[in-house]
């Protein structure tokens, strides 16, 4: 089995809401966005871990929190065993190095006054690992090859609005790599890009992890490529993980309740498939004040009583490394 | 019966360089009751087929040919006020994409209602247009209580049947979706697709979906028309284009799809990116992509031909065989 490269452990990240002057002073209560609250999971070298789950859901504060992008408020961040949550920022720098992040939209992650050149030199100018230009200069050439955005003096010199959106996701995939990174957060890197270029982009990632032993946080709300992607998946709700395990064993036997209803919900490319309408009602609550017990409880199509709305479900451990936390289970 | 027949329709932006050719050339027909979906990438012309149907197309867009008939009348050559009269909102109505940030911020969403009603139906009294709004309301399954809210207190999922709601609002024969689903969850999504498919049988509509996401057409749709460049690429019987794809464009694009049932695949995309409708190549527009591009193809433009009943393609390829 391959070694595991990141472990987050009660992960929490609760964004505190702004409220009035007058609300503070008279000791109203303080208000959270429990956006990331207590998850755990680990993501080991040269695989595809997916995090999946609806908007709202936490996914990205997740990815961001990894990155210490953001500051977590609670909870431990592993990178090959140490700690890294709690250490100040610049032993963090070290890090930075490892683990980097493709954005969801290439067309506003990268400068538009920059050149491809130039952007994709600047996580090497950062680090300072670079003694000369001619060194930079080989880095990015060979890095943009491999991205294939060949022949790269044609790229170089051009600017992003200058390539075609699935190259610009490219340049944003040969900045994360330029490193030699060891980990990269994909979030959502195909959903602003078009159908017939999207696998373009998803197999390059693939050849990377192949490749490099690069392992990848791809972040989703898109169970058909996460599936297709995928090695193990994560189902998050309201900042919580709902389930988790290996992709085949999630997708051909969903078992949390909530699983289910997000893949009875994914289209089916096949006008002759009848699927089956268990489209669960409403929308996901707000994270200000989240369900009581089990967070998926208002919506839950198989509710079993006051157990759901009362007790927050256990973790139940199954076989094949498999997570359900539902009360169906325990 | 065709409540809609479009005939090689033209639309032409007129930029500073030239003509932008976004529709050149475009037939399609629908029945009552039915639905069609357009499929295509981005640039492909989908959504200026749904602005030149309702004749909403910006001032530099021009119909620079062809017909669309709507119960035998040409909306083509009809004026601003027979267009309001007869078409708009009563005839054919479009939701349009991102519909979540086409209501008005600052006023109540039953007001807008009403408004659409009694802009296009004036002799309509208020208080009768307010109790079609809670109708409609009911219709789309919001409750109407809501009607008294502000678009901000709305979640997506609810802005989106509010924005159905209003385009039904004066019982249209047919109904244009620009992008249904998309920036909605894919819980909140099938919802909305149900209630498109549900709305469509009860109401007796035509529906046009609009969509890149050919999974979203196979769920709604009983025909498609698979757009690339301005033009259609295939075009007919949902089920003949999603088992027997014929044009590699379309074969192109359904493997860029995978079901999430399959087993595990490497994805497939189609190289290159669309071509530049300013300057358009000559022939195929997909010659450039095509792997089974010949020399035909960048001398003649493919004509849309019939190959078996009801599944039309345009492709040098199916043509010669």
């Amino acid at each position: 089995m391959e070694q595991e490269l990141i472990r987050v452990e009660g992960l929490k990240k609760w964004f505190p809401v702004r409220t009035g002057f007058i609300q503070s002073m008279i000791g109203g209560e303080k208000l959270f966005v429990k956006a990331v609250d207590g998850i755990n999971f680990d993501i080991r070298r040269g695989e595809i871990y997916g995090l999946a789950g609806e908007s709202g859901s936490g996914k990205t504060t997740t990815g961001r929190l990894i990155l210490r992008l953001i500051e977590p408020s609670s909870g431990k961040i592993f990178f090959e065993n140490k700690e890294i949550a709690a250490i100040p920022a610049n032993a963090f720098n070290p890090y930075r190095r490892k683990m980097q992040i493709i954005f969801q939209d290439p067309y506003e992650s990268l400068n538009p006054r920059m050149t491809v050149g130039d952007i994709v030199a600047e996580p090497l100018h950062v680090q300072k690992i670079c003694k000369d230009d001619k060194e930079v200069k080989e880095k990015v050439y060979k890095v943009l090859e491999e991205v294939e955005l060949s022949p790269p003096e044609e790229f170089v010199s051009r600017y992003p609005h200058e390539v075609s959106g699935g190259q610009r996701q490219r340049v944003a995939v040969a900045r994360a790599l330029v490193l030699q990174p060891e980990f990269i957060v994909a979030d959502e890197p195909v959903s602003m890009l078009d159908v017939s270029i999207r696998a373009e982009v998803l197999n390059l990632m693939v050849s990377l992890m192949e490749k490099h032993n690069v392992a990848f946080l791809y972040i989703t709300h898109d169970l058909a490529l996460a599936r297709h992607l995928c090695n193990r998946l994560a189902i998050m709700y309201l900042g919580k993980i709902m389930e988790k395990g290996y992709t085949e064993d999630i997708i051909y036997n969903p078992l949390h309740p909530y699983t289910r209803a997000l893949m009875a919900a994914v289209p089916v490319p096949d006008p002759e498939s009848k699927r089956a309408e268990v489209v669960i009602k409403g929308e996901i609550p707000s994270p200000i004040n989240p369900p009581t017990g089990c967070r998926f409880h208002t919506r839950c199509p198989s509710y079993i009583g006051d157990i759901c709305r009362l007790k927050e479900p256990p973790v139940v451990k199954m076989e094949n490394d498999r997570e359900v936390a539902c009360h169906l289970y325990s | 019966m065709y409540t809609l027949r479009v005939k090689n329709l033209k639309t032409y932006y007129k930029v500073q360089r030239g003509f932008v050719k976004a529709v050149d050339g475009v037939s399609f027909d629908i029945e009552r009751g039915k639905a069609l979906g357009l499929a295509g990438e981005s640039g492909c012309g989908k959504t200026t087929i749904a602005l030149s149907v309702t004749r909403v197309l910006p001032s530099n867009a021009q119909i620079v040919g062809g017909q669309i008939l709507f119960k035998d009348i040409d909306i083509v050559t009809l004026d601003d006020v027979e267009l309001r009269r007869d078409v708009r909102w009563k005839g054919i109505s479009l939701v349009f994409q991102g519909a979540m940030n086409a209501l008005n911020p600052v006023y109540k969403v039953g007001d807008q209602i009403v408004e659409a009603i009694r802009l296009h139906e004036p002799e309509v009294e208020v208080k009768d247009a307010n109790e079609r709004a809670v109708k409609l309301f009911e219709l789309v399954g919001v409750d109407p209580t809501r009607l008294e809210h502000y678009p901000h207190e709305f979640s997506g999922g609810m802005r989106q049947r509010a924005m159905i709601a209003m385009a039904l609002a004066s019982n249209p024969d047919v109904l244009i979706a620009d992008e249904p689903s998309t920036a909605l969850d894919v819980i909140v999504q099938a919802q909305v697709l149900k209630l498109l498919r549900q709305l469509k049988e009860r109401l007796n509509l035509s529906l046009i979906v609009i969509s890149h996401d050919l999974s979203i057409i196979a769920e709604t749709c009983e025909k498609a028309a698979i757009m690339y460049g301005g033009k259609i690429a295939e075009y007919g019987d949902i089920v003949a284009i999603f088992k027997r794809p014929l044009h590699p464009y379309t074969q192109g694009l359904l493997s860029a799809f995978p079901g999430i049932r399959a087993a595990k695949t490497r994805l497939v995309s189609i190289p290159g990116s669309p071509p530049d409708l300013l300057n358009a190549p000559i022939g195929c527009k997909f010659a450039d992509r095509c792997k089974y591009a010949m020399a035909v193809c960048r001398k003649t433009d493919p004509p849309l031909l019939e190959i078996e009943k009801d599944h039309f393609v345009a492709c040098h390829l199916v043509n010669e065989a």
